[in-house]
Order: C-alpha cells, then structure tokens, then sequence
C-alpha cells in the first residue's frame, strides 16, 4: 500500500505543473466551500442568536388563534390566569427548559406632547425577560445595560420612534392603550432605554414593566398573551416543543379542543426561511465542488492512462496484478484529493483567524452586523471526505480502464 | 529438461471481418537453460510466438506448456502471477518507468510483484546491479542512462527475481552494433551465472548468429529449426 502510494505520489510528481494546477483548482474549491460554510453560518448564528436571545426566545406559548392575528395584537385572545397557571406547571416540569417570560402584549399612542406615534408594547417581568432574552440587554444603545431591564414608570423605546420624535433618555412620554372592553387610559414614562432596531417580530417593539402593561389595560388579573421560553440546549429544541405540546394538550375549552399552541422561534420569524436557504445555497456550493474535483481529477487521470500506456503495459507485462494497476491509479487520484483538500483546509483555516482579528462587518437593514466565521471540525472532515472521496470516485473510471488494459495492445502503443 | 513445449500452435486475429493467421501448426520444445531466437523477417510470427510463451496472449488452438504449467488458458490474473513468479521480460525499448532509478527500476518487481522484504530485496539487487555492471549507476534515472545502460538495467530487472525463463522482443533492435553485442553477452553470462533460459526474438542475421537454438519462422510457421529443440519442431525435418 505504502509502496503503491510512494509510487503514485512519483507518477504524479512527473507532470508537476499539471499536478499543481489540479491540486491548485481543488484548494480553490475547498477554500471557496468552507469560507462559505464559516460566514454563512456565522451569520445564521448572529441573525438566531439575536432574534432568539433578545427577542423571541426558543420557544413561545399563546392561545391558540393569537399567533394567526399578532399583527392587531388582539386584547380578546389572552391567556387567563388558571391557563397561565397550567403553562406555568408544564414549564417547571419540562428539564430542558432555563427559563420563560410571563408577556403582555399591546398597541399604544405614544406622545411626547406634542406630537404622537403607535408603539406596539411587551410588558414584561424584568427579572424573567432578562433570562429569558439575555440578548435584548445588549440591544440598549442608550441608557443603563446594567440595571434592572425596566422600572415601574420606565419605557424602552426603539431608536426609530426615538429619533422620529425626537425623544431622549430622560425624557416623560405619554403612552395610551384602549383596553378589551373600549376603555381608554393613559400614563406617564420615563425613557430608561433606546433600543437598536432587529430583524424579525418584535425587532421595534417597545418594552414596559407588566404591572404598568396591567395598569394601561385596567387589567385586574394576571393575564398573559404570551409566554416565551428559553432551553438550556437549542439544539434540544424540537424535543422539547413536541413534550411541551403534548403537555399543554390536555389544556381544552368547553368543546374539548385544545386552547393552547406552542411555536417553536422556527415558526416565529420569517429568517428561518432565510436561514433555510443558506443551507440550500450550501449544498449548491457542495455539488460544485463534487463537480470541480471530478471533473478536473478524472481529466487529469484519464490523461495520465493515456500518456503512460506502454508503461502500463510494461507493468502488466513483468506481473503487476491488475488490481495494483488500478491502486496506482487510485493512490495518484487520492493524493491529488489529499493534496487539494489537506492545502485548502490550512488556507481556511488561516483566512479564518484572519477574520476572527479583522471580523467583517456589513449593514443589515438598520443594523450592522458583525462576522466572526468559525469552522467547525466536522465541517473541515465532511469537506476533506467529499474532496478526497471524490477524488478518488474520479480516478476509478481512468484506473479501471488501465488495470483492463491488453498488455500486448498497451506495449504496441506507439 | 523440457521447459517450454508447444503443440500444434495457431494464433488468429480477427481484423475487421478478416481472420488473419499469425502462427500455423508451431509444434517445438526448449530445453532448461537454452539460449535461444525466434528469427525471421517482420511478419513472420515471432513477437506472436514470444507473446504466447510469455503468457501474455492466448494461442486459439493447441498447447503450449511452459514450466510444466499448461499456460494456453491461463485468466488475466493467474498469468499476471505466473510472469511475475516465473518469467523476466527484456523489451526493444527498454520500457523503464521514467520517474523511477535504475535501483527502484529493478527493485519494482520484488516489491511490487513479489512483495519482498527491504532486506532481501536489497541483498538481490546490488547482487544483480554489480552482475550487469550498473552498481555505480544505480541513483540515475532512465533519461541519464545511454541506451546500452538502460538495457543493462533492463536486463537486471528481467533476472531480479530469479525467473526460470527471460523473453526477450528484438532486445537489440535500438541499440548500435557493439552495445548489441555486449548486451547479448550480458546475457549469456547471465544464462551460465544464474541457470536461467533466454528466449529472444530477433531478424538480425548477427545477432541470430549468438543464438545457441534458433527457431527460423516464416509465414507463422516454423521453417527450420537449429540446436537443441525437439525433432517436432519442423515437421517432417530433422533437428
């Protein structure tokens, strides 16, 4: 093995410029593919990490109808407080879970006296929001990060309604909301906190404390409408959701239907589809690569065979079993697949840690977003397997034909 | 001892819708340790002939036997093993692998034919490079070799693995007079040092001449035999 290797590695040093060139056309495509999968899936992991971690959470719990009308933010649809109750007992049951946000969710007026704009409002538990969305503390552009993520009588506002209206931090505004019932109330707040716009529902969505949210909607129980949740391991997300479901099923109303739903943040943001054609474009990026190797491997042993015929020939001759004809021929393909993917991994891995000093940074709608790409080991061995297995699925026609090839036609070969 | 016997011989190829007869009734036997030429003009069989000992093409009809082995239907793969463990192969162009020394050009048959440990394969070949004169050439590669030395290293390479019979197609036929002459010598020498049986093909009427057995074909047949060969050789003629 190790001599039929040695041998091939010979046989291909004697065309080193065409063996370079193959080699070269291969790391390209190796270089090409994992810088891709490293970018593409930094980006998909800031664009999730963000709409899960400030935003969305994992998970969400609503009555059920709620989700399909949340762009009205219905008052008709919220989970009463026996509902709230049962949701509660199956999160505290369920071991995957870190944590979850008890949500009011709500239209306003927001008025800074002298000129008013709508707001769409989450009143929150600051306490359970920050544990539930680590993330949305990171969003705050001005104001206190550290403190308590909203105070009784404080508003977060987004940077769109602060800058349109020219509201600072400090500043009094007035928010009225007009409840179930067609009762109209309104309140003073304190701007504690800009918040940076994101990407996906709830991405310029201002934040109140619950009590101030109850108190707007003359709410005297502890209603909800939403409940977010987070998991200690994403990756355990779709489990999770189907136990969750299953749980709160037994949730009914009077006609024995279930009243409840549970959506995973999949289901939630239209990024999914987006993050979803990354993968697609990925593979699209694999296939090419499959095709670059083969076809520049298999050009380049289907020239090798024809150049070297009467040496085939002269090797079948003097008793070189066919199969060692066609594992010379193998062993040369393999090499070539060796070489490429071997010099193309440590040119991504290097322009990798490039990246990681000097990340790449790129406007995303009104936010920047910032690129620190990460190649993951399976990544590396999923492309060096492909590289070499076609590599050496390209050498098999060439090396095949060789090891067949008539030993007195191969030496006749002018 | 009879090494090669051949009975009743025919090769046909099949060009077109044509069947071309290459070789006609060839009936002969070789003894162990002959030195001996297939002869005749172009055309008359003896690459044919030399290919069918050499196992590396079937006769269409008749028997031939080679070491004892009936070698007429050998598959693809026993004849592979059985030139590798019984034969040398001399050709006119020397057919050395180019990115290969003249060392690792002999030393490939062992290793990658007979699978001889490192040891034992260069025991065998410094003894095989100092007998045909290239031990101080043994680093170069082909195209720094002139031809007589390239055909030395071809030689070395036919007789490494102690073969009991070294076929030789026109051995001769690229190299210039003298060089012809030593080589042919080489050979002998190697047919009394290792008891190894030469067979050549040849037109050359010198080079014949150095043959000990001759086998003269003409139109596929054997039309004289000379030396030691069996009295079938030419039917009808005594040897």
């Amino acid at each position: 093995m190790i001599a039929t290797l040695k041998l091939a590695a010979r046989n291909l040093s004697r065309y080193r410029r065409r063996t370079l060139l193959t080699a070269l056309l291969i790391t390209l495509g190796v270089v090409a593919m994992l810088l891709f999968v490293a970018a593409a899936g930094s980006f998909k992991q800031v664009m999730i990490g963000q709409i899960t971690d400030s935003m969305l959470g994992h998970l969400q719990v609503h009555r059920r109808g709620y989700v399909a009308s949340v762009d009205n933010l219905p008052l008709n649809l919220n989970m009463p407080v026996p509902m709230v109750a049962k949701v509660e007992e199956a999160l505290k049951t369920e071991p995957a879970i870190a944590a979850y946000s008890i949500r009011m969710k709500l239209g306003a007026m927001f008025s800074n006296y002298t000129e008013s704009t709508s707001i769409r409002l989450n009143g929150i538990d600051p306490q359970a929001e920050d544990a539930t969305t680590p993330g949305l503390r990171t969003r705050i552009i001005e104001g206190d990060k550290v403190g308590v993520l909203v105070a009784p009588g404080q508003v977060m506002i987004p940077d769109l309604i602060a800058r349109g209206m020219k509201v600072k931090v400090g500043d009094t505004v007035v928010l009225v909301a007009t409840n179930r019932q067609g009762s109209v109330n309104g309140k003073n707040f304190t701007v504690s906190a800009v918040l940076e716009p994101a990407t996906g529902p709830g991405g310029r969505d201002g934040y109140i404390h619950v009590s101030d949210a109850r108190e707007l909607l003359r709410m005297t129980a502890p209603e909800a409408m939403e409940i977010a949740v987070r998991l200690k391991d994403p990756a355990r997300l779709a489990n999770t959701s189907a136990s969750l479901e299953a749980k709160l099923g037994d949730v009914k109303n009077k006609e024995g239907k279930s009243v409840l739903e549970v959506h995973t943040w999949e289901a939630l943001t239209p990024f999914y589809n987006i993050a979803r054609m990354i993968d697609l474009m990925t593979l699209f990026i694999r296939v090419m690569l499959v095709a670059i190797v083969l076809v520049s491997v298999m050009n380049v042993m289907l020239m090798a065979v024809y150049e070297r015929i009467r040496e085939i020939g002269t090797l079948a001759a003097i008793g070189t079993q066919p199969g060692k004809i066609l594992g010379l021929y193998v062993g040369e393909g393999l090499l070539l697949g060796l070489l490429g993917a071997a010099v193309g991994v440590a040119i991504s891995v290097a322009a990798v840690a490039v990246l990681n000093v000097y990340p790449l940074t790129f406007p995303f709608g009104r936010q920047v977003i910032t690129l620190k790409p990460v190649l993951a080991l399976g990544e590396i061995g999923l492309v060096s397997l492909l590289v070499v297995g076609m590599a050496v699925l390209a050498s098999l026609q060439p090396a095949w034909r060789a090891s067949r090839m008539d030993p007195i036609v191969a030496l006749r070969h002018v | 001892m009879t090494l090669i016997h051949a009975s009743s011989l025919a090769k046909t190829y099949r060009a077109g819708d044509i069947d071309v007869p290459a070789l006609k009734d060839v009936s002969f036997d070789i003894e162990a340790g002959a030195f001996a030429a297939f002869v005749g003009p172009s055309g008359s069989g003896k690459t044919t002939l030399l290919n069918l000992v050499g196992c590396l093409d079937h006769p269409t009809s008749g028997r031939l036997t080679v070491l004892d082995t009936d070698v007429s239907r050998l598959s693809r793969s026993a004849a592979a093993s059985f030139r590798g463990e019984n034969l040398g192969f001399i050709f006119q162009d020397f057919n050395l692998v180019p990115v290969l020394s003249a060392y690792e050009n002999i030393e490939y048959p062992l290793l990658m034919v007979r699978g001889w440990p490192e040891a034992k394969r260069r025991e065998r070949i410094t003894k095989v490079l100092a007998a045909v004169g290239m031990a101080d050439q043994a680093a170069k590669r082909p195209d720094q070799l002139s031809g007589g030395q390239k055909q030395r290293v071809a030689v070395a390479r036919a007789l490494v693995g102690e073969p009991k019979l070294v076929l030789a197609d026109e051995p001769t036929a690229n190299l210039d007079h003298d060089t012809a002459h030593r080589i042919l010598d080489l050979m002998k020498r190697m047919r009394d040092d290792f008891g190894t049986t030469f067979v050549f093909s040849t037109h050359d009427p010198k080079i014949m001449a150095e043959a000990e057995v001759t086998l003269t074909l003409e139109d596929g047949r054997i039309a004289h035999a000379a030396g030691a060969t069996s009295p079938a050789a030419v039917p009808g003629e005594p040897a």
